[in-house]
């Protein structure tokens, strides 16, 4: 067959003008989707940050460590926000993290049989898939209620501590850690899990070769393998702790009158914007903006780290 | 220990396969194992891959019992008590047999933790820096890595990181050292380091080396075991089985069955 | 005696590998196990405890009328608080109008990481974008598109819409939809890819063609995985949706405030009426229902074609 039949046979050999605009077209058209996450995480930031110029102009860097809200007299300070949400993701992390590389660490060992293992696994990141909203509903009637008198008991016995020195009569900081740390555990539980799998099966049998048993090889040679992707992990349930709203506004109390106890009524940011935003006007639009802007800012640092943790420990290992 | 005495025992078994036979999910990988290897020497596994030579081997450490779903019968002897009877621990028993691995499989930690590790979780109460000065030279890696105590194990190159295993089970001091496919992934200079290593080695522990190279087995060896494998008959898998064991020499000089010959003359496998 | 090695190697002491419960290290690692096991409980807990709540005290509302009826307006009625019929309805449009918004976006977005982008920066950055967006806090996503939507009454002069709400819906969804159609790009094979171009099919081909039919499993997955956490947001949807008590009947509903099962529930657990709390449990119950029936299925159907693709490779 020579060239000019072969043409004459394959008409579409030479690409037409269409297909060529067709195939740049759709090269553009995913460039511009792509794009379009760089512009909303920029706009997310200069809307947030537009909307809190008159906050910013008039408190300063005072609304930061001031606790009154008051709309009545125009007074805004965040610090009972901010303080909540500090306490309220740290605590739940610190309650979260053994319970949650701990059950990672029953799921990935040869402790119980693989399709037991695996169930749990599911279920735990069914737990995830519950709606926040539920999560709260359960909180105000069932947890709450069930968890007062322990809380009681606790500041009967440790209520000279300033942070357990309130009564608990209700809806406070303590059951929104609570209900926080369920929140998050999933997080925790699912990312450790991915990271302990991707250890090298040789570097366990390594260890138990030269007779090491389970628990020493976990601590000493599992553990610190897997513990860029644990750590960037914990970052990422910190980050999710913080911004966290439904289940934590629904649960917490909303007030904004300071109180250094976890038993008492309180506020985070995620909960304030959730409980006021709609209802607001004038300067506390602002206000909550610049609130908003301090939990975008929280939230971001502690993401962006989370990524740099995982890629830096990764690369050395 | 006292190895030195047992070696005047010549030929007393130090492990010992009783009608072994091993199954992943109830089916059978290799039967009716039988063999008895004696102390202070050398005995090489060979045969075709999918024999269930690194099967075998694994089987004498119990880590096998790290797969799901891995079953054993039969007896497996050490100084005469089965290993796998109710009441033995497995981390007794890897305590004192010792095991290298195919992959070289140094922790990310440095060469001095790599080989402390295993040394301190035994109850080692000496003086740890002569432990680790000792274990690398018996290993052969002193010189090369004295400087380099603080690197990571898994820096280096990977001839010196098989080394480096064999140093850290060294370390523990263990009676048998098991040895699957040690030179497999690694260069001619590394390996022929390593048998040398081997043949200091034999001096003060049993080893058992499981190898697809015959010119290994020859060198390094006293005694060679020679598996191989069929088809399971309805199964998908292969079975193994025990075709011969003798002295290395009888084995490449004058086998008694024919699939031995034809092995070692390279008709197949 | 069993032993038959044992007078000839006389000299050579039987060693002793029995498990001796009392070591130090026997005891701490039973300690361990025990403590792990405790922990893998303590995490399934709430989930166990939360799912019997929402079925008991859901289950035992469920009749037609839960589905068919309004809700009454609080205070209104003390015994009966209607029924959850719009709210129902308006979760799904604004779910539906997440997920047109999201997957194209999603799909287009990953589509250029995975098949365009060649490592550069630009790509690094989206990526990292991507990441950092899937963590900015959902309340986040609401006020922005209150800021840029709701307050501007940017969208025919409307304020509270179906449509803001199904935008801030949309923005979560966002990342976990790349996400999943980089990775699920990813892996497919760059022989299928290369052979592809290689006969002379342009790259537009090569991804609508190959690619992307191969990688649909992983792809569809993840969306619906994605459709299904949209569906059981709340806080996007409180101040950009808001909440009514009426059913969406026309086109113009998408203008309007819509209901959601969601806001319904944070709205009516928060009522001090006993009737309203009891709705927003079945609300729940629905909720959770739904959102469960689909994590489920997903998983199942996910399972099934990775078994099959991964025998025969599909083409």
């Amino acid at each position: 067959m020579n060239r000019r039949e072969s043409e004459i046979r394959y008409k579409l050999r030479k690409r037409t003008a269409s297909e060529r605009t067709l195939d740049n077209g759709f090269k553009n058209f995913s460039l511009g989707m792509a794009s379009i996450v760089a512009i909303l995480l920029f706009s997310i930031l200069i809307v947030i940050f537009r909307g809190s110029i008159e906050s910013i102009a008039k408190y300063g860097l005072s609304f930061l460590i001031t606790s009154d809200w008051n709309p009545v007299d125009d007074a805004y300070g965040a610090f009972t926000a901010i303080y909540g949400t500090l306490i309220t993701s740290i605590v739940a992390l610190l309650i979260a993290v053994p319970l949650g590389v701990g059950t990672a660490i029953f799921i990935t060992e040869n402790i119980i049989p693989k399709n037991i293992r695996s169930i749990l696994s599911v279920m735990v990141e069914l737990l995830a898939a519950i709606p926040s909203v539920v999560l709260g509903l359960w909180a105000i009637f069932i947890m709450e209620p069930f968890l007062r008198p322990f809380l009681i008991s606790i500041n009967s016995f440790l209520g000279w501590l300033p942070i357990f020195n309130t009564t608990p009569v209700g809806p406070g900081v303590a059951p929104a850690i609570i209900i926080l740390a369920i929140m998050i555990l999933p997080i925790i539980t699912s990312i450790s899990r991915d990271s302990l799998n991707q250890v090298p099966n040789k570097l366990r049998e390594g260890a138990y070769a030269i007779g090491a048993s389970r628990w020493p090889t976990i601590f000493n040679i599992i553990l610190p393998a897997a513990i860029s992707g644990i750590a960037g992990g914990v970052l990422l349930a910190l980050g999710r702790a913080m911004g966290e709203t439904m289940a934590v506004t629904m649960i917490i109390g909303n007030s904004n009158n300071f109180s250094w106890s976890i038993f008492a009524p309180g506020n985070t940011i995620a909960a304030m914007l959730a409980n006021q935003f709609g209802e607001a006007d004038g300067n506390q639009v602002s206000s909550l903006m610049y609130a908003a802007l301090i939990l975008m800012i929280l939230t971001l640092v502690v993401n962006v780290f989370a990524q740099l943790i995982v890629k830096r420990l990764r690369l050395k290992y | 220990m006292n190895h030195t005495k047992n070696n005047s025992i010549i030929n007393s078994p130090c492990i010992s396969l009783e009608n072994v036979t091993i199954s992943y999910k109830n089916s059978p990988a290799v039967r009716n194992i039988y063999c008895e290897m004696p102390r202070g020497k050398v005995t090489a596994f060979i045969g075709p891959s999918g024999c269930g030579k690194s099967t075998v081997l694994r089987s004498i450490n119990r880590m096998n019992d790290l797969i799901d779903g891995c079953s054993l019968t039969g007896r497996v002897l050490f100084e005469g008590v089965d290993l796998y009877a109710p009441e033995v621990d497995p981390v007794e028993v890897r305590r004192r047999i010792g095991m290298v691995f195919q992959q070289p499989n140094p922790f990310p930690k440095s060469v001095y933790e790599n080989i402390a590790f295993g040394a301190r979780i035994n109850g080692y109460t000496g003086d740890m820096d002569e432990l680790v000065e000792m274990s690398l030279k018996k290993a052969a890696l002193w010189d090369e890595c004295k400087d380099k105590l603080k690197e990571s194990g898994c820096s280096l190159s990977g001839g010196q990181q098989q080394r480096l295993c064999i140093a850290r089970t060294i370390a523990i001091e263990p009676e048998v050292i098991l040895m699957d496919e040690p030179c497999s992934a690694l260069d001619p200079i590394s390996t022929l380091k390593i048998e040398e290593t081997m043949h200091d080695l034999k001096k003060s522990y049993t080893i058992i080396i499981v190898t697809h190279n015959m010119q290994q087995a020859v060198r390094v060896s006293d005694m060679t075991a020679f598996y191989n494998a069929e088809k399971q008959s309805g199964g998908s898998g292969k079975l193994g089985y025990l075709v011969e064991y003798n002295e290395t020499s009888k084995i490449f000089n004058s086998p008694s069955q024919k699939a031995t010959q034809d092995y070692i003359s390279g008709r197949f496998g | 005696m069993d032993n038959k090695y044992k007078q000839i190697i006389g000299d050579v002491p039987t060693p002793d590998l029995t498990y001796k419960p009392s070591l130090a290290r026997n005891i701490s690692d039973r300690f361990l196990t025990l403590t792990s096991l405790v922990f893998a409980l303590i995490a399934i807990l709430p989930l166990i405890l939360i799912l019997s709540y929402v079925l008991v005290k859901g289950i035992s509302q469920l009749n037609l009328d839960l589905f068919l009826s309004l809700p009454e307006p609080p205070g209104d009625d003390m015994d009966n608080a209607g029924g959850i019929g719009n709210a129902i309805q308006g979760t799904l449009i604004v779910t539906t109008i997440a997920s047109l918004i999201a997957i194209p976006i999603g799909v287009g977005g990953g589509i250029f990481l995975a098949e365009y982008s060649k490592g550069d920066s630009f790509s690094q950055f989206i990526r990292f974008g991507t990441n950092v967006l899937s963590g900015v806090p959902s309340i986040i996503t609401g006020v922005f598109i209150y800021g840029v939507i709701v307050s501007t009454k940017i969208i025919f002069g409307s304020n509270f819409s179906a449509i803001a709400g199904g935008m801030a819906l949309s923005i979560l969804m966002l990342p976990t939809i790349i996400k999943t159609t980089d990775e699920g790009l990813k892996l497919v094979s760059d022989d299928l890819r290369t052979g592809a171009l290689g006969v002379g099919a342009s790259k537009f081909v090569t991804i609508t063609r190959i690619t992307l039919p191969n990688a649909f499993t992983p792809i569809a997955t993840g969306v619906v995985l994605a459709i299904a956490r949209a569906a059981g947001e709340t806080a996007p949807l409180i101040f950009t949706a808001l909440f009514s008590f009426y059913w969406s009947s026309s086109i113009d509903s998408a203008l309007n405030p819509i209901a959601s099962l969601s806001v319904l529930i944070y709205n009516f657990a928060l009522e001090p009426y006993e009737a309203q709390n009891q709705l927003a449990w079945a609300a729940s119950f629905v909720l959770v229902a739904m959102i469960l029936f689909i994590n489920l299925l997903t998983r199942i159907l996910g399972n099934l074609a990775d078994s099959k693709t991964g025998q025969s490779n599909r083409k």
